[in-house]
């Protein structure tokens, strides 16, 4: 799958709403959004906070069912699954990488990467063999048994995104991967996703700073009171210099 | 795939604290007295067997019991046994021997020491051979009481090991003080595994009427049945005969004809009806620790709220969640299992090597391992039953709600 190939669609969201009854009140999270989203995209959520875009992130990355329309998953309507059969394609075709790391502090980092292979069964040895190759790919193959506890932000979000991978996913889904990092492990941290991205993965960023969505996203998704505010695509590519100058102001902005 | 959860549930319980491991005392307990009484009871029941198994079960034993007590209080009520009871019974076609035996409890001095014990009598002529062949045993040391012995005894075998509390064992030729008059000791029995028969004095018959002047009242007789396997109509005409010499009804009667199997049988209901009851509290405090299982996993679901939605997120199917928390339900109801087995076996087995110890009598602890097995199988089993409800509720956690905790 090369970058670029704009005409397989791997999710597309169909007139998709989510509403919350509490008592009296509907809450309408997120309100007839309809988006596609294409084979090897970088995407990017933007939203301030309460804009929808957690929700919209679970049901792009089928943790919750949507109230109305339809989601698309590499072609299948994944409204209509049940529990079971969503966590199996959820496991497959997803790879989900958690502001706070969310990795399982019982397990050493490795083990955390074989979990996801686990559950779609995949024997023990493969899961090794795997699981160590995904932790030399983000440079921690010298902290394979550390438990979670032991690693510094930076190295846990790195184990994250080895366990994203884990069952070779189509998409990869981050949901403010930098929001509890420092800057600099920050960048590094979009690096990696970076570099996923350039191998053919797709990736979806939700995040709230617009920074890191223009300095990262092919096509920028602004969301607002659970509606699609505007589009933005990023004209002929951002150049590597417009990119490193976004990255220099958020350095900036953040000091 | 279930390996992988025995994994997953054994690395969870490595991380557990220590209150976790604290809710597990109710299992333990539990399995402790179950297993440490059922251990024990085995050693009752083997002591309780032995203590009747010695060759003894063709003898009938006749008892004054105080079935008619019509005397008034402080008197005894007991109308003893006497020489017409005994003539009655030797004239029983279907008896082949009876002899009378009189136990009294009496004083003994040796070695500046002054100890309480049973002297049993030894009758004379044919009678005597008839209660060492019951005895079953020869002397260990020296030699037993002949009818000629006049002021001598011969001592169980407990008085030769130095087991009858006189810190000094008694060989055969030493004198003894019983009922304060002196007695020359010419033998040791041979164990015979009987707590009573190991630590008697055995003395004749005309010396011990001499100590204790019982005249023609008997503690005790013997009888012995012509055909062993008419046990039971032996029984029946020595009733018979008795309640015609002592004039009492059916139903009434003062005294009390038993064979051992009938003995056997009454102890073993008691050790039976002991046994229940020590399998109803154990039951209870395996209830409670069932109890505390479920409460120590709800806790858990609760606590790895976040864990069941980081392993939904990355594929966990329901199922999936719902067979790891029950594992590792299970795994800590057999956890439990296994220290309580360990530490009853313990006491099973030092609890039997004290009774012996105790009562001098041949008990060997018995480890029962399919007791063991069992026990282990059921805590298992019953962590799992303890374990369904949190593991349910576990695996219906929404994932969004269960990442946002």
């Amino acid at each position: 799958m090369k970058k670029g190939d704009k005409n397989s669609i791997i999710i597309e969201l169909k007139n998709v709403c989510k509403y919350y009854y509490m008592g009296e009140n509907v809450v309408k999270a997120v309100d007839g959004i309809s988006l596609k989203v294409n084979k090897g995209e970088f995407v990017a959520i933007m939203g301030p906070s309460g804009s929808g875009k957690s929700t919209a992130m679970n049901l792009v990355g089928s943790l919750d069912v949507p109230t109305k329309g339809h989601i698309f998953l590499d072609g299948e309507d994944i409204s209509t699954l049940n529990e079971s059969d969503l966590a199996q394609i959820r496991g497959k075709k997803i790879g989900f990488i958690f502001q706070s790391f969310n990795l399982i502090p019982n397990l050493t980092a490795k083990e955390n990467v074989m979990l996801p292979m686990m559950f779609q069964g995949i024997d023990i040895f493969e899961r090794d063999q795997v699981a160590q190759e995904l932790m030399k790919l983000v440079e921690l193959h010298d902290r394979m048994d550390h438990y979670p506890n032991e690693l510094s932000g930076g190295q846990r979000q790195r184990v994250a995104i080895a366990r994203a991978l884990a069952n070779d996913p189509e998409v990869v889904l981050a949901d403010e991967p930098t929001g509890n990092l420092d800057t600099k492990t920050g960048n590094i941290v979009m690096e990696f996703l970076e570099k996923l991205n350039q191998k053919g993965k797709t990736i979806i960023l939700v995040t709230h700073e617009p920074e890191l969505a223009q300095a990262h996203a092919d096509i920028v998704y602004w969301l607002r009171d659970g509606k699609l505010e505007k589009v933005t695509r990023k004209k002929n590519g951002w150049s590597k210099a417009g990119k490193e100058k976004l990255r220099q102001t958020k350095h900036k902005g953040d000091k | 795939m279930f390996s992988d959860y025995f994994i997953l549930a054994f690395k969870n319980l490595k991380h557990r604290g220590v209150r976790s491991w604290l809710t597990l005392i109710g299992i333990f307990i539990g399995v402790t007295a179950v297993v440490s009484l059922i251990s024990l009871g085995n050693g009752l029941e083997i002591a309780v067997s032995s203590q009747f198994g010695i060759t003894q079960t063709e003898l009938i034993t006749i008892q004054a019991s105080g079935a008619t007590a019509m005397g008034p209080p402080g008197e005894s009520v007991v109308k003893p046994l006497t020489i017409k009871d005994l003539e009655a019974i030797e004239k029983i076609s279907s008896v082949k021997i009876a002899s009378k035996r009189i136990l009294q409890n009496g004083k003994l001095e040796y070695n500046d020491r002054l100890i309480f014990g049973y002297i049993a009598s030894v009758p004379s002529g044919k009678e005597r051979d008839f209660i060492y062949e019951q005895l079953n045993s020869g002397a260990i040391a020296g030699r037993l009481l002949k009818d000629s012995d006049i002021g001598k005894v011969f001592l169980g075998y407990n008085f030769y090991i130095d087991k009858a509390g006189l810190e000094k064992k008694i060989i055969p030729g030493k004198k003894v003080l019983i009922q304060d008059k002196e007695f020359e000791v010419v033998g040791i029995l041979e164990k015979v595994g009987n707590f009573m028969f190991d630590n008697a004095v055995y003395m004749n018959e005309k010396d011990m009427e001499d100590l204790f002047n019982f005249g023609e009242e008997y503690d005790v007789i013997l009888a012995k049945p012509v055909d062993k396997k008419e046990i039971d109509k032996t029984k029946e005409d020595i009733e018979k005969t008795l309640r015609r010499t002592r004039d009492v009804k059916e139903g009434e009667e003062d005294f009390e004809v038993s064979t051992p199997e009938a003995m056997i049988k009454t102890v073993n209901e008691v050790l039976a009806a002991i046994k229940a009851f020590i399998v109803i509290v154990a039951s209870i405090s395996i209830f409670i620790g069932a109890i505390g299982i479920i409460n120590t996993m709800t806790t858990s679901v609760l606590e790895r709220k976040r864990d069941i939605g980081i392993m939904k997120s990355v594929g966990a199917r329901n199922e999936d969640i719902f067979f790891q928390f029950l594992i590792e339900s299970s795994l800590l109801g057999l956890v439990g299992g296994v220290v309580g087995a360990l530490i009853g076996t313990l006491i099973g087995v030092f609890g039997t090597i004290g009774i012996a110890n105790w009562l001098a009598v041949d008990i060997k602890p018995s480890v029962d391992i399919m007791l063991i097995v069992f026990t282990l199988l059921g805590s298992f089993i019953m962590g799992g039953l303890a374990g369904i409800a949190p593991a349910m509720s576990a695996a219906k956690q929404n994932p969004v709600d269960a990442l946002r905790t």
